[in-house]
């Protein structure tokens, strides 16, 4: 069907074979190391969202020494490269597990890359959460809270059905661009030997010798991701500024 | 009726605690390294090595799990647990023998130096000297090139000896240093038409090592002992040969 | 001065701060003594090149970088379509895709694609297409002009319209206005972010190890295989990354005050 386009540009007859879904071709590994990075990045996001959450509450409710200690978290992890945090959580964090569960008498554990991946990058995740996070709650006009409060409304009860969905619109456009950084960190994963996108591209392209070939069609997968990340993100944002003025 | 259960609860868990040992996870690097180790298509791992780690499991009756590890922190990885043995082309020098134990070695193969054909050069130091020399990151061939051949030679290292071979074939580095079997492979490739083989470097076995062997935790004893058995037991049987022959020309097995 | 120093007093000698600044000296005292650092002097020719390129790397690439931003964010803000549809493609790809992939996609990718030109190697950049840092900072300037082109693009939206039509009306060209009013205003408005996204830069650049580029982080790795210390490497590293984040929010705070001075927000 497309022999005329072969025999127009020499080469993308092999580079299409390469990528087929079905073995020899390797467009196979490649989704699959896909779908591997969104996992990774899905966990990462959600576990990031958790801990920014109670970061964020912690600075602004904490006592001092909370917000001290929240403080130093948020800069190191934002001035620390992923990568070093990456290769010091990854080596720090199994070393440490494997230590206490040798001194309870277990065997080590082997954490799955997926696992150890979504740990690591959701700590990481998780001060920039909390910031994003921190700076909606404190846009919540006072007024609100306020009133709430006179009614006699828990605190629980005040952050389920005020704080919260009046934050979340003021958060998505933060939380949307942290969605985008954690797909893009799981590709820092590949140096530390996960299985995902950027580490399945470099195993074909060593194996073939096709460098540009594989890695324009990760490339692609990315942008694909993102693209459609950013159009969900933004249904959402429309779906919660109903009502809203517009802006 | 309570004292029953659990002490029915604790005889469980002491016969779990009894129970088979556990699968070893081997250790290889995640990065393609053939023809020892290479991922195929569907995501198998193939290769010379991946059939004797196979053959030696069976024949130490090890239940053997294939860990693909990044290379570059193998040995930490080794050390802290998470995985059992490496045995993925691993020499055996006197550095690491301060971390790790090794087993008995199961080959060994000269290192050569493999360099562009229309430019001269041998594989000494003066050989070397104002060309541009690509190595594998945590290796002896890095180590040794630091040792002998920096100062007058630019090194460069990367992270796979995949992408050093590629910057040959680009053109980028003059030279690079591995495996003679892996530069062997290299140079039957289209890429390796470029260049040719230089020759070997001048042995030096407290680098280069005594041969290539599975890297174990220090003092685990049990484990080097079984892969020890396993590797005399397909020495003795032919399977070593019988796989041997179906990727190289001739032994590989060195001494 | 001396009510910024009685300022700084207030907020550090808090009882609370100082049992952290005690704990926290306490671990420095207890790190220094007890881990491993013999390998600081071997290593401390090469540590200083790395921290030198790093620095260069990142210097040049973010000025570079933000020379492009500009005409891609004039482009998105004020081009006609023909400008401003691959301006914006443009910086959607490159915010789209990993550093590290661009990185790998321009270093091997380019790279694969040598053999077959022969006449690439007899050609005047040919010194330079063998080396590594080109590439590293041509895919980290165009890494940094993709994200800034956004911001500059909202910055330049952002200045009021009524300024730009009251210069118009007073017969000011296209390039005075430009020159005059819209571009400082908008560098003022995206100075902040500038700052965020520098350090932002600064955390990409360990990246360049793997396409063989000696930086920072490559002597750290090169001290852990040689040695095999885990930790204390990284741990410096580490140190080293958080003192440069440091001085770019000083330096970017300095940049702020000396900008804002008159100007009305």
């Amino acid at each position: 069907m497309f022999d005329w386009l072969y025999a127009l540009w020499p080469g993308l007859e092999t580079s299409v074979n390469l990528l087929s879904l079905q073995p020899p071709g390797w467009g196979g590994n490649l989704l699959r190391g896909a779908w591997a990075s969104l996992q990774i990045a899905a966990g990462a996001f959600g576990l990031g969202l958790l801990i920014g959450t109670f970061g964020a509450l912690g600075k602004i409710y904490g006592g001092p020494a909370t917000r001290d200690l929240l403080a130093v978290y948020t800069t190191v992890v934002r001035a620390v490269p992923e990568l070093i945090l990456i290769l010091i959580l990854y080596y720090a964090g199994t070393d440490l597990l494997n230590q206490a569960l040798r001194a309870m008498g277990q065997r080590p554990v082997e954490i799955s890359g997926v696992v150890a991946g979504i740990a690591v990058l959701g700590v990481v995740q998780g001060a920039y959460a909390t910031e994003v996070l921190r700076g909606a709650i404190q846009s919540v006009p006072r007024g609100q809270l306020e009133a709430a409060r006179a009614f006699g409304m828990g605190p629980v009860l005040t952050f389920r059905r005020v704080t919260f969905p009046a934050m979340l619109p003021l958060a998505l456009p933060g939380l949307s661009n942290l969605w985008l950084i954690a797909t893009k960190d799981t590709a820092l994963l590949a140096i530390v030997g996960f299985s995902e996108l950027t580490l399945e591209t470099r195993q074909a392209a060593g194996a073939t010798r096709a460098y540009f070939t594989f890695f324009l069609a990760a490339g692609a997968l990315y942008l694909v991701m993102t693209l459609v990340s950013g159009r969900v993100f933004g249904w959402i944002e429309a779906r919660y500024r109903r009502g809203q003025v517009a802006q | 009726m309570r004292k029953f259960a659990l002490l029915a609860t604790a005889a469980f868990i002491a016969a779990a605690g009894m129970a088979q040992a556990d699968p070893v996870r081997i250790g290889i690097a995640a990065e393609p390294y053939p023809p020892f180790s290479s991922p195929d298509s569907a995501g198998n791992w193939e290769g010379w090595e991946i059939e004797i780690i196979d053959a030696i499991c069976t024949a130490a009756d090890l239940d053997c799990v294939i860990t693909p590890t990044a290379w570059d922190g193998i040995i930490p990885a080794l050390v802290s647990g998470r995985i059992d043995a490496i045995m993925n082309s691993m020499s055996i020098t006197a550095d690491r023998l301060q971390t790790i134990d090794f087993s008995d070695p199961y080959y060994n193969t000269p290192t050569v130096i493999v360099g562009q054909r229309n430019m001269e050069m041998d594989a000494t130091p003066e050989g070397l000297a104002g060309l541009v020399l690509g190595v594998q990151v945590s290796t002896i061939h890095q180590t040794y090139a630091q040792t002998y051949f920096e100062g007058a030679t630019e090194l460069r290292t990367y992270q796979t000896q995949d992408e050093a071979n590629q910057d040959l074939a680009a053109g980028r580095i003059d030279a690079t240093q591995a495996d003679s079997l892996a530069l062997d492979d290299f140079l039957t490739t289209d890429a390796g038409q470029c260049c040719e083989l230089k020759g070997a470097v001048a042995h030096d076995e407290a680098i280069l090592g005594a041969g290539v062997g599975a890297g174990v935790r220090k003092g685990d004893d049990a484990l080097r002992e079984a892969i020890n058995g396993g590797i005399a037991a397909i020495l003795e049987n032919g399977t070593y040969d019988e796989i041997t022959s179906r990727y190289f020309a001739t032994s590989i097995y060195g001494n | 001065m001396n009510r910024r120093l009685n300022r700084l007093a207030e907020e550090l000698f808090v009882p609370h701060r100082l049992v952290m600044i005690a704990v926290a000296v306490g671990i420095v005292v207890w790190a220094a003594l007890s881990m491993r650092w013999h390998w600081i002097p071997r290593y401390s020719d090469l540590a200083l090149q790395g921290i030198w390129r790093t620095l260069w790397l990142l210097a040049l690439s973010c000025l570079i970088g933000f020379a492009l931003a500009v005409p891609l964010g004039l482009a998105q803000a004020a081009g006609p379509r023909i400008l401003a549809v691959p301006a914006r493609a443009f910086c959607t790809v490159i915010r789209g895709t990993p550093l590290l992939l661009q990185l790998w996609l321009i270093y091997f990718g380019l790279g694969s694609l040598f053999p077959q030109f022969p006449w690439i190697r007899e050609s005047e950049l040919w010194p330079y297409l063998r080396q590594a840092w080109p590439y590293a900072l041509l895919t980290l300037s165009l890494s940094f002009a993709g994200y800034e082109g956004e911001v500059m693009r909202g910055a330049f939206r952002s200045v009021p319209g009524g300024q730009l039509e009251a210069a118009r009306s007073m017969g000011m060209s296209r390039f005075a206005i430009l020159r005059r009013i819209w571009l400082p205003q908008a560098l003022q408005r995206a100075l902040p972010t500038l700052g965020g996204e520098t350090v932002l830069q600064m955390k990409a650049t360990p990246l360049v190890a793997t396409i063989t580029v000696i930086d920072i982080y490559s002597v750290a790795s090169r001290v852990r295989q040689d040695t095999f210390i885990i930790y204390e490497p990284l741990l410096l590293l580490a140190l080293v990354y958080m003192v440069i984040a440091g001085l770019i929010a000083l330096a970017f705070k300095l940049l702020e005050r000396r900008y804002n001075r008159g100007m009305v927000m």
